[in-house]
């Protein structure tokens, strides 16, 4: 205090010192985080991008520069299209089914009251298993001969598919697995998104001439909700491309690469057959995928959700 | 709105909303039920939900005999709170110094969160796995956790969190002579329970379900966490002994959903307090 009392120093020096003060404390605050981000994300990113263009394969010492050799294979790679193709119908089934259910069964839960949390349990209870552990469970759903699903089946006289064993089916059955997993995560986010619409605006609507409960949704729910819509959309279709934990326990990409995905592509080629630069570029297709969709959310969706 | 429609409205939603959880559900119900049937009553009758000769203690016995379930549990419980505790631990001084204090930083350090963002381990694994094969690290704890110690969702939750806190608090504090890591732990933390807490939920679930990094840097199934333990009871089972697969599937899945039910409460609230600051 005394110091600061006979010292000569101008009040605008001394605001000087005390902002120097707090951005040291920040950086101090911060530095684990920023070299712990440099270390796991944005060396190893910048490290992905550059080994896309070498032909790098682990235990092999040599490896030389191939420009874009690797995408230009890429685009001709039967497996590596197919995986494209099979994660963007795994997607378009699985996001949408799921935003739909996760809002459906969210609605109907929070006009519920007595038996809201059970309901609210049994339906997130998938989202806090373990998904290696549940796919086996859905492996003897799906059996041909001796699972409960085709034996139900058969005594309404449907003869059941090989639901996981053939092509036709494979990634069928996986999506179902897939919307089962994440419609209770979907439906927790859109609950919360439920609890802050202001009541008010339900009584105004009232007034206003929104009888049923069809216009009441459409005129406050709908647009209300729509910043959690977006969301979950982003979400869902992320977590979808991501598909892999079931792949990976259940088919292994086959029978007959029908279930081949993104993903596993990836982690077949970069680690059991250790072509490193190669699945790299994959890998570099997969992040540019995930840059878009992100895009999509916060420049062109983003205009139409938020009302001034 | 009259009675009688809220009463047949009622009766619909109920009757809709038990149909779909009965469905959800009903992989539960039929491994507990596999979970106590012998070999030849899985493939006889597959319907029928109650064991005809209960044959739980077998169908266990045989999975805790063939996998080492002690191992894999005390694996996954060491790796998600290892890893709990070192995301907590970088996350929110960085998040406090991004949301209260002013450095010329915090907009790159903004940008590069986003980025983070973007960014799974699925797409940085394998110039990590490089990294880790190199420095001969695979096979331990350390692959298992480090790439995870820094989260950049927690840091961007617990800096949206924090933005919400009154800068009263703070001020107070500092006039009382408390240093800025003191505020960070004696005045942030406590009051950031609530999002500590809905992030602990979502770490652990996302890290105990992982299998993707796990399956990459193990091989040796003494650093087996659960999902990779049960692939390899999967691939020595040559046969379809369901009934112990079911058995260990139970046991693999107990843990995180008994936790869960004894914690949905504030799990629910968490996710709600922060989507609504957020």
């Amino acid at each position: 205090m005394a110091s600061i009392a006979f010292d000569t120093v101008s009040p605008k020096r001394l605001a000087d010192v005390h902002a120097r003060n707090e951005a040291r404390t920040a950086w101090l605050l911060a530095s684990p985080a920023i070299v712990l981000m440099i270390v796991f994300i944005l060396l190893p990113v910048i490290a992905v991008i550059g080994l896309g263009f070498t032909n790098f394969e682990l235990g092999i010492d040599k490896f030389r520069f191939v420009g874009l050799d690797n995408y230009s294979h890429l685009f001709t790679d039967r497996t590596f299209r197919k995986s494209l193709w099979n994660t963007t119908v795994y997607t378009a089934i699985v996001a949408p089914v799921s935003i739909v259910l996760g809002l459906g069964v969210a609605l109907l839960i929070e006009s519920e009251t007595t038996a809201k949390s059970f309901f609210r349990t049994a339906y997130f209870l998938p989202v806090a298993s373990l998904i290696v552990a549940m796919a086996t469970v859905w492996q003897y759903l799906f059996h041909p001969t001796i699972g409960p699903i085709n034996a139900l089946l058969a005594t309404v006289g449907i003869p059941g598919p090989n639901w996981l064993g053939s092509a036709g089916t494979v990634l069928y059955s996986l999506s179902i697995i897939g919307v089962w997993q994440s419609v209770g995560f979907n439906m927790v986010l859109f609950l919360a998104g439920l609890t802050a619409i202001p009541r008010e605006l339900y009584a105004a609507a009232e007034v206003d001439g929104a009888r049923s409960a069809i216009d009441r949704f459409r005129l406050v729910t709908w647009p209300m909700l729509a910043p959690t819509t977006l969301f979950v959309t982003t979400i869902s279709i992320i977590n979808a491309v991501k598909v892999f934990e079931t792949v990976q326990t259940l088919t292994e990409g086959g029978p007959n690469r029908a279930s081949e995905v993104l993903l596993f592509t990836i982690y077949h080629e970069g680690f059991v057959y250790l072509h490193v630069g190669y699945a790299s570029a994959m890998t570099v297709v997969f992040l540019v995928i995930l840059m878009v969709l992100t895009f999509l959310q916060y420049n062109v969706l983003d205009k139409r959700v938020h009302y001034s | 709105m009259s009675t009688a429609t809220f009463n047949t409205g009622r009766a619909i939603r109920v009757t809709v909303l038990s149909l779909g959880a009965l469905i959800f559900l009903s992989p539960y119900i039929f491994m507990l039920s596999a979970a106590g049937k012998t070999q030849s009553e899985i493939f006889t009758s597959a319907l029928s939900l109650v064991p005809q000769t209960f044959y739980y203690v077998a169908n266990f016995t045989k999975a805790f005999s063939r996998v080492p379930m002690g191992t894999l549990l005390w694996n996954g419980v060491m790796v998600c709170g290892l890893i709990f505790f070192f995301q907590v631990l970088v996350a929110i001084p960085c998040a406090y110094a991004m949301a209260k204090l002013k450095f010329r930083a915090a907009k790159l350090l903004m940008a590069m969160v986003m980025l983070g963002l973007l960014v799974p381990i699925h797409a940085t694994a394998l110039p990590l796995y490089v990294a880790f094969d190199s420095a001969s690290l695979l096979n331990s704890y350390t692959a298992l956790v480090a790439p995870f110690s820094i989260s950049v969702f927690a840091i961007f939750m617990f800096l949206q969190f924090f933005r919400a806190m009154p800068d009263d608090l703070i001020h107070a504090a500092r006039l009382d002579g408390m240093s800025e890591i003191g505020i960070v732990a004696r005045v942030i933390v406590p009051n950031a329970w609530p999002a500590v807490t809905a992030f602990a939920i979502f770490s652990v679930v996302a890290h105990w379900n992982d299998l993707y990094w796990p399956l990459i840097v193990i091989s040796k199934q003494g650093f087996a966490t659960p999902p990779l333990g049960l692939m390899y009871f999967r691939a020595a089972e040559a046969g379809d002994d369901y009934g112990a697969l079911m058995a260990a599937t139970m046991v693999i899945t107990l843990p995180l959903v008994a936790a869960f039910l004894l914690a949905q409460k504030r799990f629910v609230e968490g996710i709600t307090m922060t989507g609504l600051k957020g």
